[in-house]
């Protein structure tokens, strides 16, 4: 009796150990797995940055069109590579992707901007009654470890009457990959040869000064905590939890607070040029443009051009124009800037051009 | 459990010790061992298909760098320069100050709970030295930020460099801003305490009586017995824990990330901030798109692996050392 119990033992782990194998084997896409579970229609991955509000988008359309997309936000680089491999159905990335990725790819993808993400300067000084003013040349010696003192004439020359400090800066910049340091680091690369030379555009740099914190709330904790910090969050992070953020120069020498509405006038400046064949994969910081806030940047969705399965091609084209025409204007709730109304007749009739395959 | 007669043997080995053999074993007995064997196999071939899975998707970095990828300081994704070397320079340091840190500590933890504490005051305490271990780690880089970092910044950074002009020693100067080698030696020290004391304070508590009494009444002072009788003779226990507080320093990911600065420069300064090979990992892994940058994380996570197999190897070694010492002194 003693010994079968005896034996029983490994044996059970032996089959506990089969079983797990078994499902070790069918997650060789996670992506799948999950969508299995779900019971999900459409499976997406990629940006962090627009997950609240895709999140709401995909939760409104179950509601409303009974299709369940499952959104995995494991970054734009793990959205890119989950595509490229064919894991998910879609992806979403804050950075367009490159030549080189596209190439990659199976088929053709189309970029479909969303909504619209600005970067806000936010600083710890006490004692300005006014918002600090810099331009993208202030900006640009600041991170870029040039400028060391609050009271630098280059800074105090932009801010004329404000009491500036004898402080040393701290420069708190983003440690994790994001899409918030590739929007200001192409903003920086447009505004400043000089940084578009060392250290260039990308989600992670080789930060010339200053301290690395984990993800938006890292920033503002370490900007919030020091006196004479500065740092960059994204406008919803900023917007919700009251950061003292600056005023940019844009390409007319304006001096523009960043809002929803100033980001939404960034895009439309620069989408009234869009030459019709455009692949939106646009940079639009530093746009022109009355009121328009120039460290500003579209999110995209990444589509397959050509989507094998005919009914999930017409899932998915649903959605797109869903989106397109109710998802935009829910946008503002939760602090994202929608996209301005030419453009968003541009991508409905892009819509179209997704052709579906045969495959059930 | 009784075995059926004339199949059980009690062979004498060369030794003097004795082996029980079982012959004629049934088919159960077989299944049994052939499960376990291929158990205890699973264990050391999943680590060897987890090495070999790294390192072929480090190669690339690795064969491309050579052996500069362990001593450059420059990481640049965007120019694809990778130099492994102030994250594995601050792995080690902050694991250093974390031991250094934690191990004091919790060997007097272990031995008042042990030794001195009266009855009712072992559980609680105890229990409660434990629990630290079961914090998330998240938890502990949120307090990190929150308390441990202010209170680093004023007084206790500018108290060591100013007050006691520890800045002269190079190591305790510079702008105190909080996040740190320092902050990050800090938070690995709470964390890794509970491990330590707790193996620490299950050795002592195995420690035979007569080897306290025997001290006791050579007429040694309860001081003298500890330190001469007690805590000897539960060395090797006690590096044991203080090497499985170390694994945990070494591979810590979260709260150090949240508390380190996160800047890929070696200083001699642990008021600056330094980055480790696990950070650096949590950092950039989501984001990387380009295959090279993704090879030089898992380089990065290979060297990680290498050098965690290199320190426990140097462990297993000391613990081994230490208890023949102990064990040859009995004798």
């Amino acid at each position: 009796m003693n010994r079968r119990i005896f034996l029983a033992i490994p044996l059970l782990a032996a089959f506990a150990c089969g079983g797990e194998k078994k499902a070790g084997g069918a997650d060789s896409g996670a992506a799948n797995s999950a969508s299995m579970s779900s019971g999900a229609d459409l499976t997406a991955a990629g940006a962090t940055f627009p997950y609240p509000i895709y999140s709401k988008w995909f939760g409104d359309y179950a509601t409303k069109a009974g299709v369940k997309i499952n959104y995995q936000s494991i970054g734009s680089g793990g959205g890119i590579r989950q595509l490229t491999e064919g894991t998910v159905d879609f992806g979403a990335s804050d950075a367009p992707m490159t030549d080189a990725e596209l190439a990659k790819a199976k088929g053709p993808i189309l970029h479909f901007p969303t909504v619209l993400g600005a970067v806000v300067i936010t600083y710890n000084l006490s004692g300005l009654d006014k918002p600090l003013k810099l331009d993208g040349d202030a900006i640009a010696q600041i991170f870029g470890g040039k400028i060391t003192k609050w009271n630098d004439s280059r800074i105090s020359a932009l801010n004329s009457g404000a009491k500036l400090p004898a402080k040393d800066i701290l420069v708190v910049h983003r440690s994790d990959g994001s899409g918030t340091t590739y929007i200001f680091s192409d903003y920086l690369s447009a505004v400043s040869t000089a940084w578009a030379a060392a250290p260039g555009k990308g989600k992670e740099l080789s930060w010339p000064v200053g301290i690395g914190a984990k993800g938006n709330e890292g920033v503002a904790g370490q900007v919030k905590q020091t006196e004479g910090a500065i740092g960059y969050t994204e406008l919803a992070y900023a917007k919700q939890n009251h950061l003292a953020t600056a005023a940019i120069a844009n390409q007319a020498g304006e001096y523009v607070e960043p809002s929803i509405e100033s980001a939404t006038a960034a895009a439309a400046g620069i989408s009234a040029k869009l030459p019709p064949n455009s692949d939106f994969r646009i940079s639009i910081v530093n746009a022109p443009g009355a009121g328009a806030y120039p460290i500003t940047s579209f999110t995209w969705l990444l589509i397959p051009k050509t989507i094998p399965s005919a009914k999930k091609q017409k899932q998915l084209t649903d959605f797109l124009r869903w989106y397109l025409t109710q998802g935009e204007t829910s946008a503002a709730s939760l602090d994202y800037a929608p996209l301005p109304q030419p453009l968003i007749a541009a991508l409905t009739a892009r819509v179209d051009s997704i052709s579906g395959g045969t495959a059930p | 459990m009784s075995l059926p007669e004339g199949r059980a043997r009690v062979e004498t080995n060369e030794g003097g010790g004795a082996t029980l053999r079982i012959h004629g074993s049934a088919i159960g007995d077989r299944i049994y061992s052939g499960a376990i064997t291929f158990f205890a196999l699973c264990v050391p071939f999943l680590l060897l298909a987890i090495a070999w899975e790294i390192g072929v998707a480090g190669w690339p970095t690795l064969h491309k760098f050579g052996f500069g990828f362990l001593t450059s300081s420059e990481w640049d994704p965007v120019k694809g320069q990778f130099g492994a070397a102030p994250a594995i320079y601050g792995t080690i340091v902050s694991s250093i100050i974390a031991l250094a840190l934690a191990t004091p500590l919790a060997i007097g933890v272990s031995l008042f709970l042990s030794e001195i504490a009266p009855r009712w005051l072992r559980q609680p305490v105890g229990f409660l030295v434990d629990l630290l271990a079961a914090i998330p780690s998240v938890v502990y880089g949120l307090w990190g930020i929150f308390v441990l970092l202010p209170v680093l910044r004023d007084p206790v950074m500018p108290f060591l460099r100013d007050t006691l002009h520890l800045d002269k020693t190079g190591l305790f100067s510079g702008p105190a801003y909080g996040p740190s080698m320092l902050a990050a030696g800090i938070i690995l020290a709470i964390m890794v305490l509970p491990y330590i004391a707790s193996v620490s304070r299950e050795v002592l508590l195995a420690v035979p009586r007569s080897q306290r009494e025997a001290a006791l009444a050579l007429g040694a002072t309860r001081w003298e017995a500890i330190w001469g009788a007690v805590l000897p003779y539960a060395r090797s226990g006690i590096v044991g824990g203080v090497i499985l507080g170390l694994g945990r320093a070494l591979g810590e990911t979260m709260a150090v990330t949240m508390l380190i600065g996160n800047r890929p420069e070696i200083a001699a300064s642990l008021f600056a901030p330094g980055y480790t090979m696990a950070s650096l990992l949590a950092n950039e892994f989501s984001e990387a798109s380009s295959d090279a940058h993704l090879s030089a994380l898992m380089a990065v996570a290979f060297v990680l692996f290498v050098i965690t197999l290199i320190v426990n190897a140097i462990a297993r070694w000391l613990v081994w050392q230490v208890s023949r010492n102990t064990s040859g002194r009995a004798a």
